[in-house]
């Protein structure tokens, strides 16, 4: 593997202005050296994709907490894919039900981290699955 | 009776004493479970709390009587043997239908007031039909797109009878006036309706983010509801100036209390600045606190609280009028606080955090449902919340005596404690201009992310325990807790209503009242009266922000 740094977009998409979640995930995993590039509030998945493509990220760890996962997720894998994004894993991190987990990691999403979560485990996660660069 | 060994009358003098021949020894014998004691906040915990710790304090200066200045004890002389705190359960979710129908059982079960949660969409100024509405119509609280919606929200439920408090900032102008439409619909007399407006942009900017406007005209429409609620809707309450979202967001309790109120301030002067009456508007404000874990770091921040506005009232603005010295506020338990896992454990904590509340005299509370860690309350999650204030109530005896804690060597230590850190922000956020100016460098912003940065540090080191997540977790846990589902035909049902309203409206004088309120926008006047127009014409929710949007421009926020 190179010396290239794990680059992660950290991305709010929907209405929802809770971003306390985001911003501390933000602050650790440049605490754990990867570069990390926030999107900002209210970011359709479109933007996400290519927010995701122009930052050439390894993966997108999106913040929800509004309920609206099942709408919002599976655009943002789709639009990330479309745009040739293959490798690029796809994290979720807020209130998600547990009867919607396993729907949406069919969708390709990568992982669901519920609250109570520590900012070591997605660090961990993202160590150990960001596909190597040639 | 025999000469008891006499004190020395120094305090700190007899501390001592008691550290060297009691403490010691028996810190010898059996150490500390651990070095430092800190709260919720990370601030230090002292071993003991004694006279010495109050010396600075003096009685009828600091502490005083309930109902008296500066009101640290209560504003009112009876405390809750006069009156008990308004049960206000915040609801909210899906049509309005359904939620006319959870607001009609909540009065049956005997809640006394009502407090609407409007969904994302709403918040923002968006109609249901709207793009970025998309999946998320009714799922964090009521659709409500036009006065169409506000007319099922509150049928059969008279206004001028029961008490309603909308938690609405960006568009609160909006929604207001949908309020006193179906109000004056109903036949209800504007003078003697009662409520409140959440309407407190600021902490939108600090924490909770759901903006529109750029912040000064944003505050332009704030204080057109102080003018226009002042004159014509007197005992209604347009701000509630929120510390809630503040806390929420990751602020320790000194900073929500010195951001919250360094907020009112700020809100007291741009309505002197429009040539407003202090006794007049003052009296009509009102705060929103959160109550967290930290039993007596809470407490001591809502006695804290009144004592400084009542202090501030004063000094910045020259009032000795009663009711503008008088700090009113309501409190809602910490979401922030819940947890996903073993969620019965929640039950528990609501009642404690609740309990802080009334302790600290709060006039009126939400307790939160256990489940809302998982999503919106169901019904039953909602009554036990509601019961739990009202066992606080009827069975515990804390309302029986007025301000039980004061006096408390602890309590009045940390209530100083949180007065001089709320004052030292007030320096600094005064010596930038105040708190708009503030907000426009990013102070508070940063200043909440750090302590939300730490706190999760310290939860994950494991200082600071949270029951069920890092300590006494467990496996596997039932997870059998039944939660409440909205489904996307809420959207599709709001949206015909929607498409229905612009329907049968008359189009030209939707268009004449939008461009009335620009027009009053744009001349910098009270945009309330044309608001209403427009709001009865049936012109939608988001038609009208969509008008202010076009002469006030949007808000971006600044990268921190």
């Amino acid at each position: 593997m190179s010396n290239r740094k794990i680059r992660v977009l950290v991305a709010k998409p929907g209405l929802d202005g809770h971003d306390r979640g985001a911003k501390v995930i933000a602050r650790a995993l440049r605490d754990a050296g990867m570069e990390v590039i926030y999107t900002g509030l209210r970011q359709t998945p479109e933007m996400i994709a290519t927010a995701a493509l122009q930052e050439d990220v390894d993966a997108v760890g999106v913040s929800i907490l509004s309920g609206a996962h099942n709408t919002l997720c599976p655009r943002i894998v789709q639009l990330l894919r479309e745009k040739g994004l293959n490798n690029c894993l796809v994290l979720v991190g807020g209130i998600v039900p547990q009867e919607d987990l396993p729907k949406l990691k069919q969708q390709g999403v990568s992982e669901i981290f519920l609250p109570g979560t520590s900012t070591e485990d997605i660090v961990k996660f993202l160590q150990e699955n960001v596909k190597p660069r040639e | 009776m025999p000469e008891t060994k006499e004190h020395p009358s120094n305090a700190e003098e007899a501390v001592e004493r008691w550290e060297n021949e009691t403490l010691d020894p028996a810190l010898t014998k059996r150490p500390e479970r651990k070095k430092n004691f800190q709260t919720v906040s990370l601030e230090e915990v002292a071993r003991l709390y004694t006279p010495a710790d109050t010396e600075t304090i003096n009685f009828t200066n600091d502490i005083s009587f309930p109902g008296a200045f500066p009101y640290t004890r209560g504003i009112h002389p009876t405390g809750y043997r006069g009156k008990l705190w308004t049960m206000r359960q915040f609801a909210g979710f899906s049509t309005p239908e359904e939620t006319n129908a959870r607001f009609k059982y909540l009065l049956e079960q005997g809640q006394n007031g009502l407090s609407v949660a409007y969904d994302l969409p709403t918040l923002m100024g968006y109609d249901a039909d709207a793009l970025l509405a998309e999946g998320e119509v009714g799922k964090c609280g009521v659709a409500v797109s036009s006065l169409a919606d506000m007319e099922v929200l509150f049928d059969d439920i008279p206004l001028e009878q029961v008490t309603v408090s909308q938690t609405i900032n960006a568009p609160a102008s909006v929604l207001l006036a949908m309020y006193l439409v179906v109000a004056d619909k109903q036949g209800a007399d504007w003078a003697k309706i009662s409520g409140t407006l959440q309407n407190d942009i600021l902490k939108e900017y600090i924490a909770q983010k759901e903006w529109i406007y750029p912040i000064r005209p944003a505050m332009k429409l704030v204080v057109d509801t102080f003018e226009f609620c002042t004159d014509r809707v007197p005992r209604y309450n347009p701000v509630s100036v929120s510390g809630y979202h503040i806390r929420e967001a990751g602020a320790t309790a000194a900073q929500e209390l010195a951001f919250t109120l360094r907020d009112g301030i700020e809100y007291v002067s741009w309505g002197v600045e429009a040539g407003l009456d202090v006794d007049r508007f003052v009296p009509r404000m009102s705060f929103f606190f959160n109550a967290h874990n930290d039993f007596f770091e809470e407490i001591a921040k809502y006695r804290a609280a009144r004592r400084i506005w009542a202090r501030e009232m004063k000094s910045r603005f020259g009032s000795h009028f009663e009711r503008t010295l008088q700090l009113r506020f309501h409190t809602q338990t910490a979401g922030v606080s819940l947890t996903v896992q073993q969620p019965l454990n929640n039950i528990v904590r609501v009642a404690i955090q609740a309990l802080a509340g009334v302790l600290g005299g709060t006039q009126s509370l939400h307790t939160d449902a256990y489940d809302e860690a998982l999503a919106l309350p169901t019904d039953r999650a909602a009554l036990i919340a509601l019961r739990t204030q009202q066992i606080i109530a009827e069975e515990t005896g804390v309302v029986n005596t007025v301000d039980p804690l004061g006096g408390s060597y602890y309590l009045e230590s940390l209530t100083e404690k949180m007065e001089q850190e709320a004052l030292d922000y007030f320096r600094k956020i005064d010596a930038m201009g105040g708190m708009v100016a503030a907000i426009e460098k990013g102070f508070p912003q940063r200043e909440i992310q750090d302590s939300a940065y730490h706190y999760q540090k310290a939860v994950e080191r494991g200082d600071q325990v949270i029951v069920g997540v890092n300590k006494y977790a467990m496996e596997d846990e039932p997870t059998d807790v039944p939660i409440l589902v909205i489904d996307e035909t809420v959207r599709t049902h709001q949206v015909e209503r929607l498409e229905e309203t612009r329907s049968r409206r008359d189009s030209g004088a939707v268009a004449n009242a939008l461009e009335k309120l620009k027009l009053t926008a744009k001349n910098n006047e009270n945009t309330m009266p044309a608001t209403i127009d427009a709001v009865r014409a049936y012109a939608t929710l988001g038609e009208i922000c969509s008008a202010l949007r076009d002469v006030y421009g949007i808000y971006e926020e600044p990268a921190f």
